[in-house]
């Protein structure tokens, strides 16, 4: 059906009086996503319109049986919230803050390592299975219910184009994953491709990744050795120049790795079909499935 | 953000790690103090954002007064070309003196976040003072790496690999073993994303000294070392870009024709790119984000056009936060107080799409609409003439 997220999800949203916050939270609701609670220290007892907030994560857990939280606390206190999460025993922690210290995420990605909580991102547009579950920023309305294309992406705008493409083609998504910009943050490529090729409902998928780091050339090797179902590729950043950062904390060139051109061939020897033309994303995902 | 190497030295001391005695001289004549409190020789080093000094002519060593002063007359006010810097170069507006120290061995040290496994890394080589990319890709044995999970900190383990790894006698690995643990007190306490000492040197006297420092801070970290902050140099970066992160806006300058605003990193990249198969060059990068209003694609199109070899402009916008309807408002209110004297593609899609287009349709304005990504390219290859 799908990964991560589906109708059996009981979200709370950690800063969900503040406005961000408050605006994602009632878009989420009017897709239908079941919000079950909010969280901001020292609001508890509050209603943010028709949801309950309280004053910790644990309370929120106790007394509603969440099992998914959905973060848009301020940068300085995220990476302590993404804790405080994974402290209550939330299964899966969707952080969109942008802008969290490396420094922070390196001890919460330490510690997460020792708890089951998954988490996605930070800095990211958040995780939709189209027709049960938004948890997120992204437009509801470019998506469609069904898949059979799974969807996983380092970007928000980007992916929302991918999956725009996707369904003009016809094709709907069984989950689109955005998995951050930053250069450390929590669930990678591996972790959705493994579970999109466990999902019978997801009969391929498409990756979005973009330049810095080494993580698409991982997923590309994960792919060759594990993975059944056809992929589609794209990587943003040809052009970039080296050493600049693009934007994302975590797209930058650095004396010669990372770049575009070694992602693009590390998948295509993997068998991953590379768009190379953004523009052609869609076509190209009906040729390869058909 | 990146700092100077006398910066870097100055965050050094506060942390007990040890440097050679240096003034750092803004006018030539500054250099006759510091030969006077210095000695002779020493050496006079550029402060510039960017490595590859020495062979840039940016370092020179004096052995008089005279030499001295020849030294900081030719490096200050130069235009210093290195790999770094592009072919235009940076202007050199300070010079840090130093004392001279006798080097019996020249090492490599860093310390870096490493994404891949969530550690601090610390790569150390006896190879120092080379090109360490070189070492990596011709001796990569000769390489040491010891990762550090930040939740412990540094153990004394991690040290003896490190100093092991050096071959270093055990009264050079006594001092180092401190510093390493000062390095790493600092890159965590300081918010680091690089600290680099190439070369770290072992004296004649065995003292272990950091002949140079280059240290980059994670720009997230920067709320809350507002010393370190303030250690920014305008005049090290493209005013553009200064102009730019005013108004919270996302700004690279690039070399080619073809600006272009886009909400979101991972598609201004691909904006850049689809720019540069329909046979372009992106004049910039410019992510407006996804909060974007009307004032700061008003202040997007200004910047882009500051630039004079912008022939061409694309704005491609997937709506989603940033409805359509926003963005239209802002381009024709930003052309109708800018003016436009080059074209623009405009590519809109998402959220409220319907009714950003015909407010550009309505507003009179010569604006080039496309619709999809390929029609964008196309029309942005005919108005770059390619």
């Amino acid at each position: 059906m799908a990964i991560f997220a589906d109708s059996s999800t009981r979200l709370i949203v950690q800063g969900i009086t503040g406005q961000e916050g408050q605006f994602h939270t009632r878009q989420c609701i009017a897709y239908g996503t079941n919000v079950v609670a909010g969280v901001t220290p020292g609001k508890g007892g509050q209603k943010m319109d028709e949801v309950d907030v309280f004053n910790s994560v644990h309370e929120a857990r106790q007394a509603t049986g969440a099992n998914t939280s959905m973060i848009f606390v301020p940068p300085p206190f995220a990476a302590e919230a993404i804790l405080e999460a994974a402290d209550a025993g939330i299964e899966l922690i969707v952080c969109i803050t942008e802008g969290i210290p490396v420094m922070d995420m390196l001890r919460v990605k330490n510690y997460l390592a020792t708890t089951s909580s998954r988490l996605i991102g930070p800095n990211c547009p958040g995780i939709i299975t189209p027709g049960a579950c938004k948890i997120g920023i992204m437009p509801a309305s470019i998506h469609q219910e069904g898949g059979p294309f799974g969807v996983v992406s380092r970007s928000g705008t980007l992916t929302y184009e991918v999956v725009h493409q996707l369904s003009q083609e016809g094709f709907g998504q069984t989950t689109c994953v955005g998995i951050g910009g930053d250069p450390v943050n929590g669930t990678g490529f591996i972790d959705c491709l493994e579970a999109f090729e466990a999902d019978a409902h997801t009969k391929a998928v498409v990756m979005v990744g973009e330049i810095g780091g080494s993580a698409e050339e991982e997923a590309a090797a994960w792919i060759k050795a594990h993975m059944s179902k056809p992929v589609v590729g794209f990587i943003a950043g040809l052009t970039a120049p080296p050493g600049r950062r693009m934007g994302h904390a975590g797209a930058i060139v650095s004396g010669g790795s990372g770049t575009a051109a070694a992602k693009i061939e590390a998948m295509e020897a993997a068998g991953i079909y590379v768009c190379r033309d953004l523009g052609t994303l869609g076509r190209l995902c009906k040729e390869v499935y058909e | 953000m990146k700092i100077h190497e006398y910066q870097a030295k100055e965050l050094f001391r506060s942390y007990d790690i040890p440097v050679p005695a240096g003034v750092l001289c803004e006018a030539p004549e500054a250099i006759d103090q510091a030969v006077e409190q210095l000695g002779l020789p020493l050496a006079v080093k550029a402060q510039v954002h960017a490595g590859g000094r020495g062979k840039g002519g940016g370092v020179r060593v004096a052995r008089t007064p005279e030499e001295a002063r020849e030294a900081a007359e030719a490096i200050l006010g130069m235009k210093l070309v290195t790999l770094q810097t592009g072919a235009e170069g940076r202007t050199v507006n300070k010079v840090l003196a130093e004392e001279g120290v006798s080097i019996k061995n020249e090492l490599y040290l860093s310390f870096i976040v490493n994404r891949d496994d969530a550690t601090v890394t610390i790569m150390a080589s006896r190879d120092g003072g080379m090109d360490i990319e070189e070492v990596a890709a011709a001796t990569p044995e000769r390489i040491i790496k010891v990762g550090i999970n930040p939740l412990l900190g540094i153990q004394g383990y991690h040290v003896r690999l490190v100093c092991l790894g050096l071959a270093l006698e055990p009264a050079v690995a006594k001092k180092c073993g401190a510093m390493l643990r000062n390095l790493y007190r600092l890159f965590t306490n300081a918010d680091c994303s690089l600290l680099e000492i190439n070369p770290l040197i072992i004296t004649e006297e065995d003292e272990i000294i950091a002949l140079d420092a280059k240290i980059d801070i994670d720009s997230n970290a920067l709320y809350r070392h507002k010393d370190i902050a303030a250690m920014r140099d305008p005049l090290e970066e493209d005013p553009n870009e200064l102009e730019a992160a005013k108004y919270d806006l996302n700004y690279i300058k690039l070399d080619g024709t073809i600006g272009n605003m886009v909400n979101g990193a991972g598609l201004a990249m691909a904006t850049m790119d689809i720019i540069k198969q329909a046979g372009a060059e992106p004049a910039n990068f410019l992510d407006v984000g996804g909060g974007a209003d009307a004032e700061k694609v008003e202040n997007g199109f200004r910047i882009i056009l500051s630039d004079p070899n912008v022939k061409g402009i694309l704005i491609n916008i997937f709506g989603g936060i940033l409805r359509c309807d926003v963005l239209a408002q802002g381009v024709v209110q930003a052309a109708q107080s800018i003016g436009l004297e080059v074209p623009v593609v405009v590519r809109m899609e998402g959220t409220n799409v319907e009714e950003g287009r015909r407010i550009l349709a309505d507003s009179g304005l010569d604006l080039i609409n496309a619709v999809t990504l390929s029609d964008a390219a196309e029309k942005v290859a005919a108005i770059s003439g390619s």
